[in-house]
C-alpha cells in the first residue's frame, strides 16, 4: 500500500467520485457513498432500538434491569393469553366442569365440546401409547373395542386417567400384578405349559393334542382363578383380563402366553391428574368412551 | 468534466484514523475483540449477578448419579440435535408441553440442554409422561409404538452395561462448576447408582435421602444389571418433575 501521508485522495475522472486514497499495485479504490435506502434503513433501526429500550426491558443495572414504560414481560403476557383461552373455553364448555357424564351424553352441545377437547388432548398425550384412534399396540390396550381391563364406565375410565395404572407416584393408582409364576418358582415348567394349554382351550384357541387339560385346569384353579375367575372371565376390580375372548394384550401365541406366566405382566400407565386439568380429563373420558367401547 | 477537482482535501479528524487498524493486524484483532466483548458484557455478564436471573423455587436438586450418567448418554447420543428442553412462555407451547421452563430447572445442567431444534418434541417435561416400559420399547424401536416416528432406534442401550467407574469424578467436575454435590454424595456415588434401580437394595433409602423424590425402581427391567437404558430412562423420567408448581409463585417471578 502506498504511503498516502502526502498524497490527498484524488477524484476519479470517469465517475467524478473521490477515491479513498489507498493504492495497491496501481489499483485504486472508489469511495462510493452507501446507497441512500440502505443508509436510512440503518438509521431507522437505530431509532427503533432507542424506542425499544425506552418501552421494553433492556438495560441491565446493578441489581435488576430497566423494565421499560410498557412494563412488558413474556411471562405475564403468556398468563394473559392462557387466561383468555380459559375464558373462551369456559364459555364454550359452560357446565362441562359440573355436568355428570349422563348429562354430557344427553346434551349434544356439551358432548360435542367434550369430544373436541378430548380429541386434542388425546393426540398430545395418549397417542404415544394407545395409538391414533386408540387402536393400541402390543402391551398397550386398544381403547376402541369393548374389552375393558379396568372397566369401561365413564367413572372407571376417568379414575384410570386420573391416577394411572401401577403408577407409584400416585397414591390412588390402580394396582394388581400378574405375578411372575415361572421366575419366582411358584409354578414349574410343565405346570406352566399345562396351564397355557388350558387357557388356550378356554379361549377357543388350538390346543396341543397331547395336552393334559385336566392337570391344566387344576393348576389354573389353584393359581389363576383367584384373579381371572373360575371360568377365566376376568375381574375388572383387579385388572385381570378375560381369558375367554379373542382379545389378547400381549398376543395369543404360546410364546407370549408363556412369557406372561414366567415373567409376569405389569404394564404401567402414568397418572394424569396434575399434568392435565380436571375438565380436560373429563373431556378425555368422554372421548375415550366414544371410541367404540364406552359403557 | 472540467470542473472536477483533481483531489479532495484530506480528512484529518479522529474519524479518519482507521488506517491504524487497516495496516496492523494486531490492532485489528484487538479492536474486533473489544467490539465483540461489548455485546457479551451487556448481554451475558449481567445474568451472572442479577438476582432475577434464576428464580427461587423449591425442589430442584442435583441429578442423582444414575440420572447424571443418563444425561451423559443423552449427550453422547446427540438427543439434543432433535429434542429441545425448553418450553417457551408461549400459549401453544404451554398448552402442549406444560408450564414454561424456568431457569432454575436447568441450573444444575452443565451444560444446559435447551437445544435449538425440534425435529422431535420438546422433552423438558417428559418425566412421568410415559411408562418406563414404553420408553424402553420406544428406544429399542420407535416405530413399534409411534408408527410415523422418524427417530432412529437405539437398541444397544438396553444391551450395553453402563460404565460408571468415573461417575464420582463426573460429580466432582460438576461440583467445580457450581453443582452442590456433597462429599457424602460423591463418596457413595457408585453405590447410589446401583441402588437406584433396585428398591430392595439396602442403600435405596439413602438414595432417596440424598436425592429427594428420586424414583427408585428398575427402569429397564433387571434390577441386578445397570444398563445404559436404565440410566437414560431414569434421566428422562426426572425431566421437568422437580419443581412443585403448586408452590411456585407465578407473579413473583415475572420476567
Amino acid at each position: 500500500m502506498a504511503d498516502d501521508k502526502h498524497t490527498p485522495p484524488e477524484v476519479d475522472r470517469l465517475t467524478g467520485i473521490a477515491t479513498t486514497g489507498h493504492e495497491w499495485d496501481g489499483i485504486k479504490e472508489l469511495n462510493t457513498p452507501l446507497p441512500r435506502w440502505w443508509l436510512w434503513t440503518f438509521y431507522a433501526t437505530i431509532i427503533w432500538a432507542i424506542g425499544y429500550m425506552v418501552f421494553y426491558p433492556a438495560i441491565p443495572l446493578i441489581s435488576s434491569h430497566t423494565v421499560g414504560l410498557l412494563g412488558h414481560t413474556n411471562r405475564a403476557a403468556v398468563q394473559v393469553e392462557l387466561a383468555k383461552l380459559e375464558t373462551q373455553r369456559t364459555i364454550q364448555a359452560a357446565g362441562l366442569a359440573n355436568a355428570s357424564f349422563e348429562q354430557i351424553k344427553a346434551n349434544p352441545d356439551l358432548n360435542r365440546i367434550a369430544l373436541a377437547r378430548g380429541k386434542a388432548a388425546f393426540g398430545d398425550n395418549c397417542m404415544g401409547c394407545h395409538g391414533a384412534g386408540g387402536m393400541g399396540f402390543v402391551g398397550y390396550p386398544n381403547l376402541a373395542d369393548d374389552d375393558w381391563i379396568w372397566g369401561g364406565k365413564p367413572e372407571q375410565i376417568q379414575q384410570t386417567i386420573l391416577h394411572g395404572i401401577r403408577w407409584e407416584q400416585s397414591t390412588d393408582t390402580r394396582v394388581g400384578n400378574m405375578p411372575a409364576f415361572g421366575r419366582t418358582g411358584m409354578l414349574k415348567r410343565d405346570e406352566i405349559a399345562e396351564s397355557v394349554e388350558y387357557v388356550r382351550s378356554l379361549a377357543g384357541l388350538d390346543v396341543e393334542k397331547s395336552a393334559n387339560l385336566a392337570k391344566g385346569k387344576e393348576v389354573f384353579a389353584a393359581n389363576c382363578a383367584s384373579c381371572h375367575g373360575d371360568e377365566g372371565k376376568g375381574n375388572q376390580e383387579l385388572g385381570a383380563p378375560s381369558l375367554t375372548d379373542a382379545i389378547w394384550l400381549y398376543g395369543n401365541s404360546r410364546a407370549a402366553m408363556t412369557e406372561g406366566l414366567v415373567n409376569g405382566r405389569a404394564g404401567a400407565m402414568p397418572s394424569w391428574s396434575g399434568r392435565l386439568d380436571p375438565v380436560t380429563i373429563k373431556a378425555l373420558t368422554v372421548y375415550v368412551g366414544s371410541l367404540g367401547g364406552g359403557q | 468534466m472540467t470542473d472536477i477537482p483533481a483531489t479532495v482535501p484530506r480528512k484529518t479528524s479522529l474519524w479518519a484514523r482507521h488506517k491504524i487498524f487497516e495496516t496492523n493486524s494486531i490492532f485489528l484483532i484487538l479492536g474486533v475483540l473489544f467490539v465483540i466483548s461489548i455485546g457479551g458484557l451487556v448481554e451475558i455478564a449481567p445474568l451472572f449477578y442479577l438476582q432475577s436471573t434464576i428464580e427461587r423455587v423449591k425442589g430442584v436438586r442435583p441429578y442423582s448419579p444414575l440420572e447424571l450418567a443418563g444425561r451423559a448418554i443423552y449427550v453422547r447420543e446427540g438427543c439434543y440435535n432433535c429434542h429441545s428442553q425448553m418450553i417457551r412462555p408461549l400459549r401453544d407451547e404451554v398448552e402442549r408441553y406444560g408450564h414454561y421452563s424456568l431457569a432454575a430447572e436447568s441450573m444444575y445442567d452443565k451444560p444446559f440442554q435447551w437445544g435449538s431444534k425440534r425435529t422431535g418434541p420438546d422433552l423438558a417435561r417428559v418425566g412421568g409422561k410415559y411408562s418406563d416400559e414404553w420408553q424402553l420399547r420406544h428406544l429399542n424401536d420407535p416405530r413399534s409404538v409411534v408408527p410415523l416416528s422418524i427417530m432412529p432406534a437405539y437398541p444397544w442401550l438396553a444391551t450395553t452395561d453402563l460404565k460408571y467407574n468415573d461417575i464420582a469424578i463426573d460429580m466432582k467436575v460438576n461440583r467445580l462448576s457450581g453443582v452442590p454435590y456433597t462429599d457424602e454424595m460423591i463418596l457413595n456415588a457408585a453405590a447410589d447408582l446401583r441402588a437406584q434401580i433396585n428398591p430392595e437394595d439396602p442403600g435405596a433409602a439413602d438414595v432417596e435421602k440424598r436425592y429427594p423424590k428420586a424414583i427408585i425402581r428398575s427402569f429397564a427391567g433387571d434390577p441386578k444389571r445397570v444398563t445404559e437404558a436404565d440410566a437414560l430412562i431414569a434421566y428422562l423420567q426426572v425431566l421437568g418433575t422437580m419443581v412443585d408448581f403448586k408452590l411456585y409463585d407465578n407473579k413473583a417471578n415475572l420476567r
